[in-house]
C-alpha cells in the first residue's frame, strides 16, 4: 500500500515509507521495556502487600489472646473472723488464697462434681486470687459476712492451655503447673466453672509484677501516652506553625535563613535516641524536672516532632499559589493579613496532616523514653488528677510494650502483642482523623 | 487598523496623576528599568506596550510598590502620586495599595464567596460601618465591574466557580471596591477568550470616567482600542510616550514603528 501510493506520487527514489501496520524494532524495544517496568512495579506492590498482610495476620493472631482471659467463677462468704485471722497473719495473701480454695472446694462439692481435688491443684489453677480478694475486702469492709460472687482470673498457664498456646505434651511438671492438673482443668471447663471472658484488666489495668502476667494492663500507659501527646500537641503545633510561617513568608532570604533551613532538615534526620539523651541532660539533670514524667517525655518528643511539622507546614505554605498573596496585597491587605486571611486557610489541610503524622510518629517512639526513665516497671497506677498526670511517673504505650517483650515469662509476650494492637488502633484513629480533616478543609474550595 | 477609531480618542484630563522621574529598577544585578520618566494623566487609560521582558510589568508594579515583595528588587528614582513620593519612608505600602488598585494577568479570585471577594478590601480598610453599608459597597462595585446582573442571585457561590471572563471582572470589581484612584492592570485579558476580552475592554472604557487606568498589554490592537495614551517600552527603556493615535499612526521613533508594524517583538 505504501509502495502504491509512492508510485502514484511519482517519486520513485524517495526514501521508503514504513507502514504503521508493522511495529518497527525500536518501538518494540520501547514497548518491551515498558512492559518490564510495569511488571516490576506490580511485583513491588505485591511484595509490599504480602508483608503487610503477614504483619497484620501475625499481630492479630498473636495479640488477640491478650484481650481474653480465663476466669473462675466462685462465690465467697468471708466472715469477720476469717478476715481478722487473715489480716493477722504474716503471709496475708496466702491466707486469702486458702479462703478461696475452701470456697472453691465447697462449690465443687455442691455442684455434684465428685472430684478428688487436691488443694495444691486448685492453688495452681487459680491465679493471684489472694491479693485480689484482699484488695476487695480492704476497700469494701461492709461486704464481710455477706456472700459475694467473684470472677477471678485463672493462672496464666491455664489461660495458655485453654487458648491453645500451651500443648499438654509440652507441660513440664513444676510448682506452677503439673500435667495431671490439666484433666481437672478440662473437667472444670466443661462444667463451666472455668471459662473465657473479655479481659478488661488488660485494657484498664496498670502494669503488674513480673510474676503476675495475668494482671498486667495497658491502661495506665495509655494515660501516660495521652498526657505526653497533649504536651507535644500544645507545644509543637504553635511553635512549628509560627516558625514555618515566619521562615516562609516573612524572613529575608539570606545565608542565615539558609543555614536555619538546612539545620531544620538535619534535625528531622537525627535519630530519636539523641533527643532522648538531650532530654536527659537538659530537662532532668539540668532543669531538674521529675524523672519518668510524661511532661519530660512530651518535651523530648516535641523536639523530635518540630522539624517534621515545620517541614510539612512550609511545604503546604509553598504550595499556596502566589497569585493569592498578590491578590490580597493588591487590595491593600498587610503582609500578615494576607497570610492569616488567605494563605493559612488554604495551607490548613497540609498543616493538619503534617501535624497528625508527626504526632503519630511521636506516639510510637520508644527510644527517647528509654533514656528519661519512662520504661520498665512503673509501679504507680493511674495519676490522681489532671496536673499530676503530667508529672507523676508513668510509662507510655510503646515503652510498656517494650517492657513486656523483654520479660522472662512468656505470658507477657501475649501482652506485648495485644499492646501493639492497641497502639495500632490509636495510630489508625489519628491517621483517619488526619484524612477526615483534610477532606473537610479541602472542600471549602 | 482603520476600525480602531483612533481619532475619536482624546485625553479629557490634563492633570498628571502619577509622575515618575528617572526610575531605575534592578533585579539583583540586572538593570530592568533604565531611567524611565513618564507622566500619567488622571481619568485616562494609559497603555504600556512592548515585547516580552521589556519591563512594562515591572514598571507597573513599581506604581503600587508590589515590587517590595520581591527581595532582590531595588527601585531608585522618584515616583509621585498627586505630588506625594510613594517611596518616601513615611508612606505605608498597605495604604498606598488601597489607593492604587491592581488587577493581575491571571484572574485570581480568593477561594471564598463572590460577596466575600468584594467585601474583603472594604472590611480590612474599615470602609463599611455595618452589614448594610457593606452590602451597598458590594453591589456598587459589582455593578461597576459590569458583573452584577450575572452574579446577583448567587453572591454566596464561590468566586472560583465563575468563568474566566467573569472571574476577571470580579477581580476588577474587587479592586475598585476599596475606592482606589488609580487602577493598574497587568495584561488583564491575556487569559481570556475574545468575548470576555471585549467585555473587559468595554468595562475599562467605562472605568475611565472615575479612575486613572494603567494597562499593560501584549496586544497592540487592545492598546489601540482602549487607551488614550500609549507608552512603548523596549529593553527596559521607555522609547516613546504619547497620544495613542499618534503612536499608532505616526510614531516618531523607528523602534516603535518596527514594533507596531510587527518587525520586532
Amino acid at each position: 500500500m505504501t509502495d502504491a501510493s509512492m508510485d502514484a506520487a511519482g517519486a520513485p527514489d524517495a526514501p521508503k515509507k514504513s507502514s504503521l501496520m508493522k511495529t518497527d524494532e525500536h518501538t518494540k524495544k520501547r514497548n518491551r521495556s515498558e512492559t518490564w517496568f510495569r511488571a516490576y512495579g506490580l511485583a513491588a506492590i505485591a511484595t509490599g502487600l504480602f508483608f503487610l498482610i503477614v504483619l497484620a495476620v501475625s499481630i492479630v493472631s498473636n495479640g488477640l489472646p491478650a484481650f481474653t482471659h480465663t476466669v473462675v467463677d466462685v462465690e465467697i462468704n468471708m466472715t469477720q473472723d476469717q478476715y481478722d485471722d487473715a489480716e493477722s497473719q504474716l503471709l496475708k495473701t496466702s491466707a486469702y488464697e486458702k479462703v478461696f480454695i475452701a470456697a472453691m472446694g465447697a462449690q465443687l462439692a455442691a455442684g455434684g462434681l465428685e472430684l478428688e481435688v487436691d488443694k495444691k491443684v486448685l492453688q495452681r489453677i487459680a491465679g493471684k486470687t489472694g491479693s485480689i480478694l484482699r484488695e476487695f475486702y480492704k476497700e469494701n469492709p461492709d461486704k464481710i459476712g455477706t456472700p459475694v460472687s467473684f470472677t477471678l482470673p485463672a493462672a496464666s498457664r491455664v489461660d495458655q492451655y485453654l487458648n491453645g498456646a500451651l500443648k499438654r505434651e509440652d507441660v513440664q511438671d513444676s510448682r506452677f503447673l503439673e500435667r495431671a492438673d490439666l484433666d481437672i482443668v478440662d473437667q472444670l471447663h466443661e462444667a463451666g466453672i472455668i471459662k473465657s471472658a473479655f479481659n478488661w484488666t488488660f485494657i484498664q489495668g496498670t502494669d503488674s509484677g513480673v510474676d503476675n502476667p495475668g494482671g498486667a494492663g495497658i491502661g495506665a500507659s495509655v494515660i501516660g501516652s495521652f498526657f505526653m501527646m497533649l504536651v507535644v500537641l500544645f507545644l509543637s503545633l504553635p511553635i512549628g506553625v509560627a516558625a514555618s510561617i515566619y521562615l516562609e513568608e516573612f524572613a529575608p532570604q539570606n545565608r542565615f535563613t539558609d543555614l536555619i533551613e538546612v539545620n531544620i532538615s538535619n534535625l528531622a534526620a537525627v535519630p530519636s535516641i539523641v533527643f532522648g539523651i538531650l532530654g536527659l541532660a537538659v530537662f532532668i539533670q539540668f532543669m531538674h524536672l521529675p524523672q519518668s514524667a510524661p511532661l519530660v517525655g512530651g518535651l523530648v518528643l516535641t523536639l523530635m516532632t518540630l522539624p517534621t511539622i515545620i517541614i510539612s507546614t512550609r511545604a503546604s505554605l509553598k504550595a499556596v499559589p502566589p497569585s493569592i498573596r498578590d491578590a490580597a496585597l493588591g487590595v491593600g491587605a498587610s503582609k500578615m493579613q494576607s497570610v492569616f486571611h488567605h494563605v493559612l486557610p488554604l495551607a490548613m489541610p497540609g498543616i493538619l496532616t503534617g501535624t497528625i503524622i508527626g504526632l503519630a510518629q511521636a506516639l510510637g517512639e520508644t527510644a527517647p523514653l528509654l533514656l528519661i526513665g519512662m520504661v520498665g516497671f512503673v509501679a504507680r497506677g493511674y495519676p490522681d488528677g489532671f496536673v499530676n498526670g503530667f508529672i507523676e511517673p508513668n510509662s507510655a504505650m510503646p515503652a510498656q510494650i517494650y517492657t513486656w517483650a523483654a520479660r522472662a515469662d512468656v505470658s507477657f509476650y501475649d501482652k506485648a502483642w495485644g499492646g501493639i494492637i492497641i497502639l495500632l488502633v490509636f495510630l489508625l484513629t489519628m491517621n483517619t482523623i488526619a484524612i477526615i480533616l483534610r477532606r473537610r478543609f479541602e472542600r471549602r474550595w | 487598523m482603520d476600525d480602531l477609531r483612533l481619532t475619536e480618542r482624546d485625553v479629557t484630563s490634563q492633570d498628571a496623576k502619577i509622575a515618575a522621574k528617572n526610575v531605575q529598577v534592578y533585579y539583583g544585578d540586572t538593570h530592568a528599568i533604565k531611567d524611565v520618566s513618564v507622566e500619567i494623566k488622571d481619568k485616562t487609560v494609559t497603555a504600556f506596550i512592548g515585547p516580552s521582558g521589556c519591563g512594562k510589568s515591572t514598571f507597573l508594579r513599581c506604581l503600587n510598590r508590589m515590587n517590595d515583595t520581591i527581595d532582590i528588587c531595588r527601585v531608585e528614582g522618584d515616583i509621585r502620586i498627586d505630588g506625594e513620593d510613594i517611596y518616601d519612608k513615611r508612606i505605608d505600602p498597605v495604604q498606598l495599595r488601597a489607593k492604587v488598585g491592581m488587577v493581575f494577568q491571571k484572574p485570581n479570585p480568593f477561594p471564598k464567596s463572590i460577596y466575600d471577594n468584594i467585601a474583603y478590601g472594604p472590611r480590612i480598610h474599615g470602609l463599611a460601618k455595618n452589614k448594610a453599608d457593606l452590602d451597598v459597597i458590594v453591589e456598587k462595585s459589582l455593578r461597576r465591574g459590569a458583573i452584577w446582573d450575572e452574579v446577583k442571585d448567587r453572591l454566596n457561590a464561590p468566586g472560583t466557580g465563575l468563568s474566566g471572563g467573569q472571574q476577571q471582572r470580579l477581580c476588577i470589581a474587587r479592586a475598585i471596591a476599596t475606592e482606589p484612584e488609580v487602577l493598574l492592570m497587568d495584561e488583564p485579558c491575556s487569559a481570556l477568550d475574545p468575548i470576555a476580552t471585549a467585555q473587559v475592554e468595554e468595562l475599562i472604557d467605562e472605568l475611565r470616567e472615575n479612575y486613572s487606568v494603567v494597562i499593560v498589554t501584549h496586544s497592540m490592537q487592545q492598546a489601540a482600542r482602549v487607551s488614550q495614551k500609549t507608552a512603548f517600552f523596549h529593553l527596559g527603556n521607555l522609547v516613546e510616550y504619547g497620544e495613542t493615535g499618534q503612536i499608532f499612526t505616526n510614531p516618531s521613533d523607528p523602534r516603535t514603528e518596527s514594533y507596531i508594524t510587527g518587525r520586532i517583538g
